[in-house]
């Protein structure tokens, strides 16, 4: 695919806040009418990537083109064609939900008949017709995440940016949200959606892992378990706490997860026979286990590449 | 066209989160009102009824004569009789008298010769105010009643009182506060527009959608134009209405000069507003502009009486130059055109202003 044909290509997308990198060097690729995740703790730099992609931000250094526009020079022209919706809460709150989604279609000038159509078209699609004369302020987290979200596709743009969009919501509503977004999908709309949530990560095509600034990984979460370079060894044992313990002890293991009686342990790939090692390892202590071989969830891969860079860090 | 629209979008948003808040909306009405009914009856220089107190050592017929005649200009009232000046100044020492009248034993002989002066005034120097009416019973005469009246000398200077035959203070401020109140509550209200906007996070969003900082400034100026020419005509209405304020020159003109006050002084709360960072440092920095509008402007002190360095800043304040068309207009019957300085000035604000609000507004969080 070419760089015009892509949805999303940045090439060395830098940016400094005085002293500090928040974003450094972060390259991308995003096919059109697909979900990218960004996938990264607080302070990854997803927001900020995301600002310098929507135009909000200038890059320190580097370029990025969306919808074959210049973020730098097109910039005015680009808002047009995207959707935001920020982290924040930004729509206001002392109007009432039609107030707002009025204000919004106004603002980008969809003419009279289509706007009231296109409102109560997303009031119905997002559930609000009974909120409609309700201020945004006295909504519920869902309800008002339906409507940002309403809002940031109001004048149906081609690509739509959406920073961490389910941070204030119930996993029914998260279900019904990502249901939306594979719609829009479905329709065209190119969507880049950061999160801190592994379950959501995973339901994306396509995703990033950032880490302090950096994209220390990306690809469709099959490839990102696949690229990882290390072995995952599940043991189940009666007692856990021990046996974490015992791997601790073990020079080879990289990190320990538990989740409830099961450990996940990561073992660097040039490691032969992790299992045997593990199990060894046990035996010695004596604790009862099972021992196997598994595939990588996203959170090893996950822990696997930010582990890695910061014992390179470390290094460095 | 879309320019126009969205323009007008911003406008209808902004209006419907005036009308919700009622803060803001008691502030347009109550402002001033509050402000007329305080400058309006509460200040006042035309001073009545200062306290005062006598020591007649003469006690004839002309001087209990001089005393009655003072009594009755109102200006003071005796209230206390003394024996000595010692006393009077105790009195004046305990803050009890703003004035004490000291009539010497040989009054009426100073009278008739006329050699020196006949009584003495004790007078509270420390309010000017109150020396005022010192200098001003100076002018009082006093003869024998039995004898002819004496022929007066002619004063070198006989006053012709323009424009405010009363002499009543409330004409002068009346038309002052109209500036007053559009300073405060113009500059306040877009001080904090757009900062709230940022601070509430509206801001984000709103500069990812295609809406100009041009038209974004222009639709939030828009709405309070139209409070503003509210209150101008709540002032100027109840000032007629309280006050008997005349209007001798053109309503037209009065319209004219609002508008551009108006307009200079929402210009100057964006800059604030584009300048700040949260709602607070609006609020103070509009403190900056309303203190020096208030004390240097004219509207207390007359601008002639000023040193230089205060009357340049004044020169820079919209507000001083309101004050000279508002009451050349209000009271004068002065038409626009002939101070066509003070609009210039004016004019000259208002697009240094808006120029640099829309400048450093940019559509960018960095």
């Amino acid at each position: 695919m070419t760089e015009q044909e892509l949805a999303v290509s940045a090439r060395g997308l830098s940016r400094n806040f005085g002293p500090v990198q928040a974003v450094r060097d972060v390259s991308l690729a995003i096919s059109p009418g697909t979900i990218y995740g960004f996938l990264g703790p607080n302070g990854s730099g997803k927001s900020t990537t995301i600002r310098m992609l929507c135009g909000l931000l200038t890059a320190s250094a580097g370029e990025a083109r969306v919808l074959g526009l210049d973020v730098r020079s097109d910039a005015e022209k680009l808002k047009q064609q995207i959707g935001y919706m920020t982290q924040r809460f930004s729509l206001y709150e002392d109007l009432t939900v039609r107030e707002n989604l009025r204000f919004i279609a106004e603002v980008y000038t969809i003419p009279g008949a289509s706007r009231r159509s296109r409102i109560e078209e997303l009031m119905s699609r997002f559930n609000l017709q009974q909120q409609s004369r309700q201020r945004a302020g006295k909504l519920s987290g869902g309800q008002r995440q339906r409507l940002a979200l309403a809002a940031a596709i109001l004048h149906k743009p081609r690509m739509l940016f959406l920073d961490e969009p389910t941070s204030a919501v119930d996993p029914q509503n998260r279900r019904d949200f990502w249901e939306t977004l594979f719609q829009l999908a479905q329709q065209g709309t190119t969507i880049l959606v950061s999160t801190h949530y592994m379950d959501e990560a995973e339901r994306c095509h396509k995703l990033a892992i950032l880490h302090k600034g950096v994209k220390v990984a990306d690809g469709s979460p099959r490839e990102l378990g696949e690229q990882i370079d290390s072995n995952v060894v599940e043991v189940v044992a009666d007692d856990a706490n021990q046996a974490r313990e015992a791997m601790y002890g073990i020079a080879e293991v990289s990190s320990v997860t538990q989740l409830g009686i099961r450990l996940r342990a990561l073992i660097p790939k040039q490691v032969d026979n992790p299992v045997q090692l593990v199990k060894q390892a046990l035996a010695a202590r004596r604790i009862a286990a099972q021992v196997e071989h598994t595939l990588p969830s996203l959170e090893d891969v996950f822990v696997s590449v930010t582990e890695l860079q910061d014992a390179e860090q470390h290094a460095a | 066209m879309n320019s126009l629209l969205r323009i007008f979008a911003i406008m209808r948003k902004e209006l419907l989160q005036l009308a919700r808040d009622r803060l803001t909306f008691g502030m347009i009405v109550g402002i001033p009102l509050i402000q007329l009914l305080m400058f309006g009856y509460a200040i006042n220089t035309d001073v009545r009824n200062l306290k005062g107190a006598v020591a007649d050592q003469a006690g004839s017929h002309l001087s209990r004569q001089l005393v009655a005649d003072i009594n009755a200009s109102q200006v003071v009232v005796f209230e206390e009789q003394v024996a000595t000046e010692a006393d009077l100044t105790a009195l004046l020492d305990s803050g009890r008298v703003s004035l004490g009248l000291y009539i010497p034993a040989d009054f009426d002989r100073r009278i008739i010769n006329k050699d020196r002066p006949a009584a003495q005034l004790l007078v509270d120097g420390t309010d000017p105010i109150i020396l005022g009416v010192g200098q001003q019973l100076l002018a009082m005469t006093m003869g024998f009643d039995t004898a002819v009246p004496e022929q007066e000398s002619a004063g070198l200077f006989a006053v012709r009182n323009y424009y405010n035959p009363e002499r009543r203070s409330s004409v002068n401020i009346v038309p002052g506060l109209v500036g007053v109140i559009l300073t405060m509550t113009m500059v306040l209200f877009t001080a904090v527009a757009i900062v709230r906007e940022r601070e509430r996070g509206n801001l984000e969003l709103l500069i990812t959608t295609p809406v100009r900082s041009t038209e974004l400034m222009l639709g939030k100026i828009a709405p309070y134009v139209m409070i503003g020419l509210l209150q101008v005509v709540i002032i100027l209405g109840l000032g007629r209405l309280l006050f008997d304020l005349p209007l001798q020159g053109q309503r037209i003109d009065v319209l004219w000069a609002s508008l551009l006050f108006i307009a200079t002084n929402l210009s100057l709360g964006l800059f604030i507003s584009t300048s700040a960072t949260t709602q607070f440092q609006a609020m103070q920095m509009t403190f900056f502009i309303f203190l020096p509008s208030i004390l240097l402007s004219g509207f207390m002190f007359p601008f002639e009486g000023m040193p230089e360095l205060a009357r340049i800043i004044a020169e820079a304040l919209p507000l001083t130059h309101f004050n000279r068309l508002i009451r050349g207009i209000v009271l004068r019957g002065a038409g626009i055109e002939t101070m066509m300085a003070d609009v210039i000035a004016l004019g000259v604000i208002l697009a240094i202003m808006l120029t640099l609000a829309i400048r450093r507004f940019s559509k960018r969080l960095d």
